[in-house]
Order: structure tokens, then C-alpha cells, then sequence
């Protein structure tokens, strides 16, 4: 027992004598928690929104200033011609190009009916679709105002029925992107910490030499593993505690559920993170191989947890894979708690899942170190 | 022989001869780029709905039919209740419950009006907005074709053109995306490491005592890995063409070249983070942290860059990947020749340029 205490004191000592590394460990995730929080939205706003009028009419002058009145479009250009606005298209300077055709009034006025042109730039395929709903909205409003304006009293014999949709948001009224990637975005902080410090703690001393003398110790193995696991243990939940007051205090994240049980939660998390990194250290010769590991691994867990893209969208074989994702149980607990309130009964299932995955790779951490070189 | 000439052929022995990193490297990216391929999307399928119905009748009946024949809904179970709709929440399974009113087909025929309530679980805005959006289409579809005995009224018919891109593949985001932050990522990881690695390991000083100039080194570090990554860049590209169907409209020429300047970028940023650092554990934490989160959020690989805050903005321009992307969807997607895409070139090799001309006046000549 207190060879462990040792091992514990030396893994601190060397974390905190290391200056270089201090702002990297505590600040960097900070700052990228406040920054990158703000920028993963997929909100469309300021649509880059441009036109071409060959009719100059009054209704197509009418249906331009209800365009104009809405906040989702910004309005950069009023071409001339359609190969001008192609062009921009192109360049990458406007994203929706509206084409009134000549007759556009006149149309409307005498056969009931005109039409409409509209390009919108679709390599984001979900962002146009979205942009094509607003659009679509605008229109049919705008065509609610002219059936008013333009029916005779004769076209009024049966009623279209009608059915009203009532959308509704849960849990997240307003659709705040923040309250949905800040619990996410600090998940993915925690684990990237945890993961590479314990990925290259090993391989360093293995590098450098130092593992030899620890190896003609007598320590035991499961001695030495808990030892090198515990300081890290304790980086993760400092910054994870440092980043859930930055999200309750900068976002005002609402923390539904109970503390409790994210911490109770969290602690076993962090094993499973910190088991896999001992597990590359094992496994690797040097910084240079291991750090190359947990890259691959870490944009892996990262693309595929559910944080950015959802789950559900990929295909079976895919959603097989995200089984063996850490961050993927985490991310999901950590909105579920604090989001919803969900209970333990609630998790229970990523709860047991995440403790057989630490009791497991830390298992194999602990059986694949050697202490005979 | 001309000494730099010797230094470069050190640095492929030391990269040909670490024969498990040089697996991992040229094996990382074309898993990654499959796996990625086709697990990122954000196409809707298949998502796991709740039926509330109150009505229970000829209507609701049908518009239920439609919503579970659709390829996006299964309709995962029929609830009874409102108190029910929290507890589905809560396990997480279900994303949207649908609630028809009591009376539904009464009302659509004698009020000429019913109401859908479409509740979604908006802990993922997203999703629940895409969700949302679908079934009122699906409400509408319906609508329609109750309507079809009603004589036309005044209306304008938009007719919509999805251009680059008219199925809406969400392949065409992500996969320039992925082949980009890939690229990105492990050449700047690759070199991040070399000098420092040399002080580490104490043969920093034999190359301090060399004739080369610290241009000469930094330049020497550079070039063996260009070739590495320009070997990952066409597996990507071939990948990217032959696996996920991306269309070239553009000329693979100015690819070609347009990747060999964003590698050097890359490549010369991570020499730049090798010189700031003292020890390798340092430079690879930079590289790693410092770089991996900011590439895949502020690149507008995922997160349209147009709905950021305007400082995130004006950031994102510091982020050679963001340029990349740029380039790689005029080429492949937008077919577009150099004319449209000069301002972004230019920008990429000031960067380059930066990099290398920082880390040439930040290499220390003289050991601490």
C-alpha cells in the first residue's frame, strides 16, 4: 500500500514540474470548451441570398421585401442576368439564387398560378434542405396574403381543410445549440486529457529508461498500475468539475439530474479511458508510436460518439462499431442526467456497460504489462 | 556529398526503419477515411418515433401508415398517455412522440381543421428540428391529397433546384471534409515530434554542430514526410472518387497540386509546434489537443462556418483547413478552375510560409 503512495508522489511531482505542459493540461481544454462550444451549430442563419427579377413587378417586388424582412436571409445581390449569378454561385459568394420569370404577375393575376425558380447550393445537402423549408415558408405565406387579396367571392364554395402541425421542443424550447454540445464538447475535452497523458506515460519511461528501475522494485504490477492511473484519475474529475462550472456559470447549462450519480458515473469513465491508454503504452516502443495510436483511436471515439452526427443515421454495421465507444455511453449519460433528469434506472444499461468495459481493458492493462523488458 | 542531401537521406532511414509507425501512418487514413465515409452523415433513417393517439380513426389511422412507411420513422410503440411521453424521453430511445387530438376525422371534416402535436426530444436541436420538419411535410403530403377535390386557388409553385448536389448526399459534405482533416491532422502529428524527439534524445547537438543551417534542417525534416503524405493524399482521393462516388467535375491536376501545398502547410505547422516545444510529450499534447478539436469544428467540415458568431468567423480564418476545404468542393463538386479558387491558394501558402519563416527564427542554435 505504501508503495502505491510513492508511485503517486512521483507521478504528481512530474506533472506539475513540467511547465510546459501545465497550461496545456488546464487551460487548453478550458479555452477550447468556451470557444469551440460557441461554434458547433448547425443553426442556419445568414443565408447568403440572392435574386433575379425579370418580371419588376409589384408582386415580385412584394415578394423580395418579405425575404428581406427575414432574419434567416441576407441578402448580398440582385443580378441582372442568370449567368452572373451562376458565376457567384461558383465563386461561392452567394448560396441561394430566386428567379422571378418574366410574366410573373400578369400569370398570377389571370391562370391562378405563376411560377418560381430557385437554385440553392446543396453540397451541404442538410443545410439546403433546411434553407428549402424556409424558403417554402416564405412563399406559402406569402401566398395565404394573395389568396386573401385576390379571391372572388365565386371561388369560395368548398374550403380546403386544413391540418395545423404543433411542433414542440422538449427540454430544449429554444433549440440552443450550447445546451446540447457544451456537456459533449467537455466529455471530448476530459477523455482527449486522460487518454493521451496515460497513452505516452509508460512509453515514456520506457523511452527514456526509467522503467527499468522501477522494474528491479518490488513493486507488484497491479501496484504500479493503480499508481500511474490515479493522478490522471484525478486531472479528469478536476477538469471535469473546472468545466461544469464554466457551463453552468458562462452557458447556463441547466443541470437537471443529479450530481451524484454524473460524478459516480464520470469516475468509472474515466478508468475506461485511462485502461485504454496504459493498454497503448503497453503495446508501443515509443512516444512517437503511441501518440500516433490514440490519435487514431481518439478521432474515431470522437466521429462516431453521437456528439456531431447522430448515431442513428449510420448504417447497422457502423452503429455496431460505436458499441465499443467510450465517449459514445459517456456522451449520452452526461445529456440524459443533466439535461433530462434522467434517473439511474434511466442509465443503468451504459452504467453497466461502462463498468464491464473498465473492469475489462483494465484487466488486460494489467495483465499485458511486463515487468521484464 | 552535399551535406543536406545526407541529413534528408537520415531522415527517411530513421522514418523506413520505425517500421510500425510507418504501418500505422499509411493505414490510419484509409481506415479512417472508410469508417468515416460512411458512418458520418446526417441523413435521417429509420428514427425511432411514438404514436399518442387519441382519436383512434379512419384518419389518424392513415397519416399513422404513411409516417411508418416512410424510410425516416419506425414507429417504436403506441402510448396511452401524456404522463408516458416523459418516461420515453428518459430512456432515450425515442426522439419525437406524435399526439392526435381526440376527435381528429370529425374535426378535419366538420371544422375543416384537426390539430398534430409533434413533440421531439430537443436535447438534440438538430434531429429534433429535422424530425419535426419531415413529418409537417408528411402532414402536408396528406393535406394534399384531401384537397385534390377543391378547385385551385391563386398560389405561386416554387420549383426547386438543389444545385451541386440535387439528392442531398450527405457524402458530398463530409467526405471533402474527412479526406481534408485527415490530411491535416496526421502531417502536422508527423512532424510535430521530429525536432523535439532530436533534443530528447540528446542528437540535437550533433546536429547543431553541423554545417546545415537551421533552414536547411527544417526543410530537411519536411521533404521525406511531403512524400508520405502526398502517398496518403492519393489513397484519400482515390478512396473519396472510387468508394464514395465523389464526382470530378474539376481537374485532378490542380488537386494534385493544390494538396501538395496544403501538406507542406501542414507539414511545416507541425514543425513550427516542434520547435516551440521542449519536450516531446509537449508537442505531441499540442498537436493533438491543440489541434484536433479546433480543425473538426472551426473548418466547417461539420458546422456551416456562416452560422458562427462573427468572432468565431474571424477565427476560423486561422484554421489552414477551413482554405482546404474550400478548394477541395469547388474542384470535385463545383468544377471550378483556378480563377475562383486563387484567393484561397494564396492564402494557404502565406501560411506555409509563416510556419516555415517562424520556426526558422525560432530555432535555437544553441543548447539550453
Amino acid at each position: 500500500m505504501k508503495r502505491i503512495g510513492f508511485i503517486i508522489q512521483k507521478e504528481f511531482k512530474q506533472i506539475f514540474r513540467n511547465k510546459g505542459m501545465l497550461p496545456i493540461i488546464f487551460i487548453m481544454p478550458l479555452v477550447q470548451l468556451i470557444i469551440l462550444s460557441n461554434a458547433a451549430t448547425f443553426e442556419i442563419k445568414n443565408i447568403k441570398f440572392s435574386y433575379i427579377d425579370h418580371d419588376h413587378s409589384v408582386t415580385s417586388r412584394a415578394l423580395m421585401d418579405k425575404f428581406e424582412a427575414s432574419n434567416y436571409f441576407n441578402i448580398v445581390a440582385d443580378f441582372p442576368s442568370k449567368a452572373q449569378a451562376d458565376a457567384a454561385m461558383q465563386n461561392g459568394d452567394v448560396d441561394v439564387i430566386l428567379e422571378i420569370p418574366p410574366f410573373f404577375e400578369r400569370n398570377l393575376q389571370k391562370e391562378k398560378q405563376s411560377e418560381l425558380g430557385i437554385a440553392i447550393n446543396a453540397i451541404d445537402g442538410a443545410a439546403a434542405g433546411v434553407e428549402n423549408v424556409y424558403i417554402n415558408q416564405i412563399v406559402q405565406r406569402f401566398n395565404r396574403d394573395i389568396k386573401v387579396k385576390l379571391l372572388q367571392p365565386s371561388d369560395l364554395k368548398l374550403q380546403p381543410v386544413k391540418i395545423e402541425s404543433i411542433p414542440l421542443f422538449w427540454y430544449n424550447e429554444t433549440l440552443n445549440y450550447k445546451t446540447f454540445m457544451v456537456p459533449g464538447i467537455l466529455v471530448l475535452l476530459v477523455t482527449m486529457i486522460s487518454l493521451f497523458l496515460s497513452g505516452m506515460n509508460v512509453v515514456r519511461e520506457k523511452e527514456i529508461g526509467t522503467l527499468e528501475q522501477i522494474n528491479v522494485t518490488p513493486i507488484r504490477k497491479r501496484e504500479f498500475i493503480i499508481g500511474k492511473l490515479f493522478p490522471f484519475w484525478i486531472l479528469g474529475m478536476t477538469i471535469l468539475s473546472i468545466g461544469l462550472i464554466i457551463a453552468k456559470l458562462i452557458f447556463s447549462i441547466p443541470i437537471v439530474g443529479s450530481l451524484w450519480l454524473m460524478y459516480g458515473f464520470t469516475s468509472i469513465y474515466i478508468l475506461v479511458v485511462l485502461g485504454i491508454g496504459l493498454f497503448i503504452s503497453n503495446f508501443t516502443n515509443t512516444q512517437q508510436q503511441a501518440m500516433f495510436i490514440s490519435w487514431f483511436f481518439m478521432v474515431i471515439f470522437i466521429l462516431m460518439s453521437g456528439l456531431f452526427t447522430p448515431i442513428e443515421s449510420m448504417p447497422k454495421w457502423a452503429q455496431a462499431i460505436t458499441e465499443f465507444n467510450p465517449i459514445k455511453y459517456f456522451v449520452e449519460v452526461m445529456r440524459m442526467v443533466m439535461l433530462k433528469g434522467s434517473g439511474f434506472s434511466d442509465i443503468s444499461m451504459q452504467f453497466t456497460k461502462t463498468l464491464a468495459y473498465a473492469l475489462a481493458i483494465n484487466g488486460l492493462a494489467v495483465w499485458s504489462y511486463r515487468k521484464i523488458s | 556529398m552535399n551535406p543536406f542531401f545526407g541529413f534528408i537521406k537520415k531522415e527517411i532511414y530513421h522514418i523506413l526503419r520505425d517500421k510500425r509507425s510507418l504501418i500505422i501512418l499509411l493505414g490510419m487514413p484509409v481506415v479512417q477515411i472508410l469508417l468515416f465515409g460512411f458512418a458520418i452523415t446526417n441523413e435521417i433513417n429509420n428514427v425511432d418515433i411514438a404514436i399518442l393517439d387519441h382519436s383512434k380513426d379512419v384518419a389518424t389511422r392513415e397519416i399513422t401508415n404513411k409516417i411508418s412507411s416512410s424510410k425516416y420513422f419506425s414507429i417504436n410503440r403506441l402510448i396511452t398517455n401524456e404522463a408516458n411521453i416523459k418516461t420515453v424521453f428518459k430512456k432515450g430511445k425515442v426522439k419525437a412522440v406524435i399526439v392526435f387530438e381526440k376527435d381528429f376525422s370529425r374535426n378535419l371534416i366538420r371544422d375543416r381543421k384537426a390539430t398534430v402535436q409533434i413533440i421531439t426530444d430537443a436535447t438534440d436541436p438538430n434531429t429534433a428540428n429535422t424530425i419535426s420538419n419531415y413529418i409537417s411535410s408528411i402532414l402536408q403530403n396528406y393535406q394534399k391529397e384531401q384537397n385534390k377535390a377543391t378547385p385551385p386557388t391563386y398560389q405561386i409553385v416554387s420549383k426547386t433546384r438543389m444545385v451541386y448536389n440535387p439528392e442531398l448526399k450527405s457524402a458530398y459534405m463530409f467526405v471533402p471534409g474527412v479526406m481534408t482533416v485527415i490530411l491535416m491532422l496526421i502531417s502536422a502529428m508527423m512532424t510535430s515530434i521530429s525536432i523535439t524527439r532530436e533534443k530528447e534524445l540528446g542528437t540535437m547537438e550533433v546536429l547543431l554542430v553541423s554545417p546545415l543551417k537551421p533552414i536547411q534542417v527544417i526543410t530537411g525534416k519536411v521533404v521525406p514526410y511531403i512524400f508520405l503524405s502526398v502517398f496518403n493524399a492519393i489513397v484519400i482521393v482515390v478512396l473519396g472518387i472510387f468508394v464514395f462516388k465523389m464526382p470530378v467535375q474539376g481537374s485532378l491536376f490542380w488537386l494534385g497540386l493544390e494538396s501538395v501545398l496544403f501538406i507542406i502547410t501542414s507539414l511545416a505547422l507541425g514543425i513550427l509546434i516542434s520547435t516551440l516545444s521542449a519536450t516531446q510529450q509537449t508537442a505531441m499534447m499540442l498537436s493533438l489537443m491543440g489541434l484536433m478539436l479546433p480543425t473538426i469544428l472551426l473548418s466547417g467540415f461539420i458546422f456551416p462556418i456562416s452560422s458562427m458568431p462573427v468572432i468565431l468567423q474571424v477565427i476560423s480564418n486561422i484554421i489552414p483547413a477551413k482554405w482546404f476545404i474550400i478548394i477541395v468542393k469547388g474542384i470535385l463538386l463545383k468544377g471550378v478552375n483556378m480563377a475562383f479558387i486563387w484567393k484561397e491558394t494564396l492564402v494557404l501558402m502565406a501560411m506555409a510560409l509563416f510556419f516555415i519563416g517562424l520556426s526558422v527564427k525560432k530555432y535555437k542554435t544553441r543548447l539550453e
